[in-house]
């Protein structure tokens, strides 16, 4: 089966804006994804017939809602491949579930000397919690460099583990150059020592698709709002025996067991680390969002994904000028790109006026963009509802702007 | 000229443009044309926070005026730095501080006036005006 375009586009009302009376090109999905009619009228939903705080009422809406949130986290469990689903923790992003892995992992696990290995191409969400944690345990970051093509340097890689490495956090794609990283060498290299892995998929779990048992991650953390579901989502994926290990991060309702003055037990998995009233409705929005994902297939989306991408990155190359930031063997629904010297906001402040959306900037990457000597890039980004038309306007678009510059 | 004579022309040059595009065709050539940044003052202290691109601003007093020289690596930047050189470099501290500079608005710079565009304009005026209040407190 393949990608019935028109049929994907017509489920994001989003898509029908005009932007200075232009029609809107969006290629902006890794900042975040649209959302489908069927998400948007999931959460609608949520708040009009199952409105009630869960796991804890007994009355008929609390657990109707409670059944509907597990019933989400049932979904995330089956699209990951989870053994069981209280190893999938709602969050309320991708950084939330860093920082949380950074904390409780962290805390249980990390001391002075200890070393942890993240990459040169993480995104900040995925330096700066375990920056962090090191200021507070005297611990020692370690980053694997990455080469000129933004491929991560793996006899580096391999040099940086040793018996002082405590845990390995690296990205599966990259944010801002769409390196599709050897996630299985990274993870069985960090095995082989029995090092554990934390799984940064913000950027894959929507284009590549994730088997958390396959892949053997230790850890596996990703946004909702970048797989089509609702901001305020995100998820935090653990290995059963080290996520009953880690210490509570946050303190709350919900998380415990048994409170008093003298001693407090906490509850089991999940809801260990879901302290407080969680995202209700965004959870069950984002589950809503899987079963979209699910239902088009995510081998489908690939090949749809991968096929513009090849596209767009031949069509951009014939514009004079152009230099590609980011060819990796391996690449995935990012393409960072500059045109001579232009600067990128230029660039994009006049593609806006164009109706055409895209990110400029150092992407929240700045030791690539330090890596590379540029102040940033412009960076195009594609999700499932792209076109080869969009691509064809974008081209045509910059073409025109880089004469403006000439 | 005034301030306000100088913001007279500026939107009567923009008032010829139809297309959005000649606007910013304008704003490149303004910023290809503003005289050239001197290099002492490219320092650290001298860059304004919040912008995407990179703005240099420095300024000095001359027979009780401000002047300012700018800079930025984004050309369409450039050219709003120039815009503000043009409209307020040269006059005292106290039409400074006074000013209303209702041109932003009138030649459809007000877009770049949002928080969210980043683009330093609102970091370029409020620095403007402490410098000249800077030099303001300084004659007292």
């Amino acid at each position: 089966m393949s990608i019935n375009i028109e049929e994907v586009r017509k489920q994001f009302p989003i898509l029908e804006t005009q932007v200075y009376n232009k029609p809107l090109v969006y290629f902006d999905s890794a900042a975040t994804t649209h959302k489908p009619q069927r998400v948007i009228d999931k959460i609608d939903e949520v708040y009009k017939t199952l409105n009630s705080n869960i796991h804890r009422g007994v009355h008929y809406l609390s657990n109707q809602a409670t059944l509907a949130y597990e019933e989400a986290r049932n979904k995330v469990q089956g699209f990951i491949n989870a053994e069981h689903s209280h190893q999938v923790i709602f969050t309320s992003g991708a950084t939330a579930a860093i920082n949380l892995v950074a904390n409780s992992f962290g805390e249980t696990f990390i001391n002075e000397g200890d070393e942890i290995v993240v990459s040169t191409m993480e995104h900040h969400s995925n330096i700066v919690p375990w920056q962090l944690l090191c200021q507070r345990k005297k611990a020692v970051l370690k980053v694997i460099p990455i080469n000129q093509d933004g491929d991560l340097e793996m006899e580096a890689y391999k040099s940086l583990l040793s018996d002082k490495t405590k845990i390995v956090a690296v990205t599966h794609v990259s944010n801002a150059l769409g390196t599709v990283n050897p996630i299985q060498d990274v993870i069985d290299l960090a095995h082989e020592k029995n090092i554990p892995v934390m799984v940064d998929a913000s950027q894959s779990v929507q284009h590549i698709g994730i088997d958390v048992q396959k892949m053997d991650c230790d850890l596996l953390v990703f946004s909702g709002h970048k797989i089509y579901g609702p901001t305020g989502t995100g998820v935090c994926y653990g290995k059963e025996d080290l996520l009953n290990q880690m210490v509570p991060w946050q303190g709350g309702g919900e998380m415990i067991h048994k409170v008093s003055f003298t001693e407090t037990t906490y509850n089991e998995l999940p809801f260990k680390f879901e302290a407080g009233t969680p995202n209700i409705a965004g959870a069950i929005g984002l589950g809503e969002a899987i079963d979209f994902v699910s239902e088009l297939g995510v081998d489908n989306i690939a090949a749809y994904e991968d096929e513009l991408l090849q596209y767009a990155t031949n069509k951009l190359m014939s514009i004079e000028g152009m230099r590609i930031i980011g060819t990796a063997k391996k690449k995935s629904s990012v393409i960072s790109f500059l045109i001579n010297d232009i600067h990128p906001f230029d660039i994009g402040t006049l593609l806006d006026r164009m109706g055409i959306a895209v990110r400029t900037g150092h992407h929240c990457a700045q030791p690539i963009m330090d890596l590379y000597e540029i102040p940033g890039t412009l960076r195009a980004s594609i999700a499932v509802y792209n076109t080869k038309e969009e691509i064809d306007q974008l081209v045509a678009a910059l073409t025109k702007v880089a004469v403006m510059f000439a | 000229m005034t301030i306000n004579e100088i913001q007279e022309e500026i939107i009567e040059e923009f008032a010829t443009f139809d297309e959005w595009m000649d606007k910013y065709g304008y704003l490149i050539e303004l910023g290809n044309d503003l005289e050239p940044y001197d290099d002492t003052y490219r320092v650290d202290q001298n860059i304004l926070d919040g912008c995407q691109s990179k703005v240099w601003l420095h300024a000095w007093m001359e027979d009780g005026k401000v002047y300012f020289m700018g800079d930025s690596d984004a050309i369409i930047v450039k050219g709003i730095v120039a815009l503000m050189i043009r409209v307020l470099s040269g006059q005292s501290p106290d039409d400074i501080l006074s000013s209303e500079l209702k041109f932003v608005e009138e030649v459809g710079l007000k877009d770049h006036l949002s928080p969210t565009r980043s683009n330093g304009l609102v970091a370029m005026i409020k620095q403007m005006r402490l410098f000249a209040l800077a030099f303001k407190a300084k004659q007292a």
